[in-house]
């Protein structure tokens, strides 16, 4: 029962895969990927990854699935100037790929067994930090560097996105194209979903510390709802130059790093926890670091600056 | 064959239609889709490993999936960056393609 499931579920996400790739219309593509995201993430489940399904949902499929839909749209007058590739150079890339994925998929069955894991020692650990759930476990105790440093990448990937923009309108807003109707259906959701979405953000954020959840997931949903005010035109989006956004962007990462700091003085190293503080550090820190990611993810999304900011 | 083989199958032909669509479509934004494509398949895989190492209760092991968790953000922001820049190339030229430019257009104000 449960194999005829899987078996339905691997055959759906190849097929829609498939479509993905080769649909002509773009706009089909993008949507035919954000309906692939989601059955990912349902894999993910199936795989006993509720942290990584989550994160999928959101990120994966949910935030890309926007940034990559209102691309589409944009470009897509562009669309009939690109000339497709010969059948003959067609043929012989689908050989080469099949070669690949015949090559992975005998890797992935020839995998060594009992396979190696760190599972035990991530368990064996965890109550010194005072979590329950591993995989935050890893995120902000073990491998708290990678952490710290992808929240880096994240801020680094909004400069280069903002420095895309036009050197007069550095600063200014960037355009996000509101939907012109108002009182829609759209503007009625984007007045009442967000007070519920905040605060499911927020719980899934707290929750992170012992059940599946954290701070990208917790980020992820404010960046949805935010993403929907500022769509819907219940609110503009902000200028890229506001002194209070730009605290805001590096509030979680700075928040970390001074944590981290003090990890010298307080606990021996880099980015360690004292003894019974592991636990509140950890929830001020992903605290920080939701809003920060929430506003990230946000403006990435949204892009460079299109606007001059109004004085 | 148990339901860990089955996705890792799935995983590895994920990566193979997502190359065939990066170097079959010509549009770039598709290339961009199909980059996702395979990031999803390599991220497949890394679940494929952590399943199979469930140990001590859990059901997965923890530490490729917080890799996998980290992953898939730094992808979105490199999405993000890719479709920013191919916007910016679409408004500066009015076409869209990756082929060598000869140099007539372009006003970079």
């Amino acid at each position: 029962m449960a194999l005829g499931f899987d078996i339905s579920l691997a055959f759906l996400v190849v097929v829609l895969a498939a479509w993905t790739i080769q649909v002509h219309d773009t706009y089909s593509a993008v949507l035919a990927f954000v309906v692939f995201g989601l059955l990912v993430a349902l894999i993910w489940v199936r795989l006993a990854s509720v942290d990584v399904a989550l994160t999928e949902a959101a990120i994966g499929s949910g935030v890309t699935g926007a940034l990559l839909l209102s691309a589409a749209a944009l470009l897509r007058p562009t669309e009939s100037t690109v000339a497709p590739p010969g059948a003959a150079w067609c043929t012989a890339a689908g050989v080469v790929c099949a070669i690949i994925t015949a090559g992975l998929g005998a890797i992935a069955l020839l995998l060594p067994d009992p396979a190696p894991t760190l599972a035990p020692l991530a368990a064996a650990n965890l109550p010194q930090s005072g979590l329950g759930n591993p995989v935050t476990g890893v995120l902000f105790v073990y491998r708290a560097l990678d952490t710290l440093l992808e929240k880096v990448v994240l801020v680094l990937a909004l400069v280069g996105v903002w420095s895309l923009a036009v050197d007069r309108l550095w600063g200014g807003i960037p355009a996000l194209w509101p939907a012109t109707c108002p009182d829609s259906t759209l503007t009625f959701l984007a007045q009442l979903l967000p007070s519920v979405g905040l605060m499911l953000g927020i719980y899934l954020c707290w929750t992170g510390a012992d059940h599946p959840g954290g701070a990208f997931q917790g980020g992820a949903l404010l960046t949805a709802m935010w993403l929907l005010v500022m769509l819907a035109g219940v609110r503009a989006a902000p200028a890229t130059g506001l002194l209070s956004l730009r605290l805001l962007l590096v509030a979680g990462p700075t928040l970390f790093l001074v944590i981290g700091l003090s990890g010298f003085a307080i606990a021996g190293a880099f980015l360690a926890y004292p003894p019974g503080y592991g636990k509140p550090l950890i929830v001020v820190a992903e605290g920080a670091l939701t809003l920060s990611i929430g506003v990230t993810l946000g403006l990435l999304a949204a892009g460079p600056a299109e606007r001059a900011r109004e004085p | 064959m148990t339901s860990t083989d089955i996705f890792a199958l799935c995983a590895t032909t994920l990566v193979g239609l997502g190359l065939f669509g990066i170097i079959t479509n010509p549009q770039p934004l598709r290339k961009i889709v199909a980059f996702n494509v395979i990031g999803n398949g390599v991220f497949l895989l890394f679940g494929v490993v952590a399943h199979r190492g469930a140990a001590a209760g859990l059901g997965a092991d923890p530490v490729p999936q917080a890799l996998v968790i980290t992953g898939i953000v730094v992808a979105f922001s490199a999405t993000a960056l890719a479709v920013a820049l191919l916007l910016r190339l679409a408004k500066q030229t009015h076409l869209l393609t990756l082929e060598a430019d000869d140099g007539s257009d372009g006003d970079l104000s």
